[in-house]
């Protein structure tokens, strides 16, 4: 018998340094058709990108995209955030944009993305913070903390760079710290 | 749980205090929010709540109701004024190479760009239409709800900081002048041109209330609807479709599509990675 699963949501933020731990994590999801996966990764903006492409290439199988305005999140499907907006969950589980400021500089911003995913699933969504050069998602993890959903940071010494992961650490205690590695096991398990 | 250091509790409003704040901003202040995207809605009601100290859906419509200076604050923070110069370059590159040379063939071209904003992207498409030849025959109907944007617009004058950013984009969008020929710079500001600026009217106009004004062969409408929800982007996109011209286009923003609408049969896709339609017939 198939259990339910605990997750209605997972989202995965990261800045420099964390493409390749994405797609590691991405591979160890490669059976997941239950959960809907959201990436917040920061890019440049007024410049083209090919994220999408280039993660659906590298993890394999499933198709990457970039949600529209009011796209319907489906179970198992991976989402990228677009460049130059800030992506948003609505409670009848769409996708709502925003282009208003960056946070931290950035748009995707992750801190938003996370506390508008806890607005949305509540306790329900499993959150990963990887490496980064600012403190963006801090905040944002440091909410879905407090309304108890599942956080996870990689471990700063394992991280490309530090400083996201460790912002995060220092603001919130309640968060499980983890290597790229012990990540995959974690999310093989789902 | 409570005994978070150095992070403020966020905010949080109940579905009912949510449902009151509307009704006061629409009965009292005129103003209504109900088709509004809720997600994005609240995470600015929340940013406008943090910046005054309110924690409470009770105190935040206390502080509503008794001042409408507040009022006028919360507005500005509401209404999202974010917005650059040729914004998305390849959609500006699209229009100069697939809209333009239609356009080019009316002997009185008409544009509504809805949602303006403090002109940027105004004054972005009147040097396109000035490189290609035609702003002297064109009208530009600029509206947007907040009518102190459109203040700041008529003037003319942009911080000096992106220009630097601007200039890229313009080149990214596939002009041919010299950007620097368009404006003046004053200290840490820039005047754009009255020449660009002269074939443009900004007027305020409320897309969820009022009504169509023209006939077009251009509409755009860049990153407004994603504000709204699926109804009201509906109903936003009928009034578009009545104000434009058989055969006349529609640009959008980049993830923004007429794909989930009632629309979309009604048009055929001119460029599908940039967003812009045209209408059939």
């Amino acid at each position: 018998m198939m259990s339910l699963p605990k997750y209605d949501m997972i989202v995965i933020g990261g800045s420099a340094g964390s493409i390749p731990v994405c797609i590691s994590l991405l591979k160890a999801l490669i059976n997941n058709q239950h959960i809907p996966v959201v990436l917040v990764i920061h890019r440049m903006r007024n410049v083209v990108s090919q994220l999408d492409k280039l993660l659906t290439r590298e993890a394999g199988s499933v198709k990457i995209t970039e949600p529209e305005d009011k796209q319907a999140i489906t179970k198992g499907k991976i989402y990228l955030a677009p460049q130059n907006y800030h992506l948003l969950f609505e409670e009848d589980y769409s996708f709502s944009l925003d282009y208003s400021d960056p946070v931290h500089y950035s748009r995707p911003s992750i801190d938003v993305s996370f506390e508008s995913a806890g607005r949305a699933y509540g306790n329900r969504v499993l959150a990963i913070l990887l490496s980064g050069a600012n403190a963006d998602g801090a905040e944002g993890l440091s909410y879905l903390s407090d309304i108890g959903a599942d956080c996870i940071v990689q471990d700063p010494n394992s991280a490309q760079y530090p400083t996201m992961p460790s912002s995060a650490i220092a603001l919130e205690k309640n968060i499980r710290i983890m290597t790229e590695v012990e990540m995959i096991a974690f999310l093989q398990e789902l | 749980m409570n005994n978070v250091i150095g992070l403020n509790p966020k905010p949080q409003l109940s579905t009912q205090a949510f449902e009151q704040l509307l009704h006061l901003l629409h009965h009292v202040y005129g103003y209504d929010f109900s088709g509004y995207s809720k997600a994005s809605l609240l995470r600015r009601i929340y940013k406008f709540m943090d910046v005054q100290g309110v924690t409470d859906g009770q105190q935040l419509i206390q502080l509503l109701a008794g001042d409408t200076s507040v009022f006028h604050s919360f507005l500005e923070t509401i209404t999202v004024n974010v917005t650059e110069m040729f914004r998305d370059p390849g959609f500006y590159k699209s229009i100069r190479e697939k809209v333009l040379p239609v356009l080019a063939t009316y002997p009185q071209i008409n544009i509504w760009h809805a949602g303006c904003s403090t002109g940027e992207e105004v004054f972005s498409l009147c040097i396109l239409l000035h490189e290609a030849g035609l702003l002297h025959r064109t009208r530009i109907y600029a509206t947007d709800i907040n009518a102190s944007y459109l203040e700041k617009a008529r003037t003319g004058v942009l911080p000096m900081t992106h220009m630097r950013e601007y200039t890229l984009n313009y080149l990214q969008s596939g002009c041919t002048g010299d950007f620097s020929d368009y404006y003046t710079a004053l200290y840490d500001h820039v005047l754009i041109h009255r020449e660009i600026r002269e074939r443009v009217v900004f007027l305020q106009h409320n897309l969820v209330t009022d009504r169509s004004f023209n006939e077009f062969q251009l509409i755009i409408c860049r990153n407004v609807m994603i504000y709204f929800n699926k109804q009201l982007q509906n109903k936003v996109l009928k009034l578009f479709h009545e104000s434009l011209s058989s055969l006349g286009f529609i640009g959008l923003g980049m993830k923004e599509s007429l794909l989930f609408s009632e629309y979309r049969s009604k048009y055929s896709v001119v460029d599908g990675a940039v967003k812009i339609f045209r209408k059939k017939s």
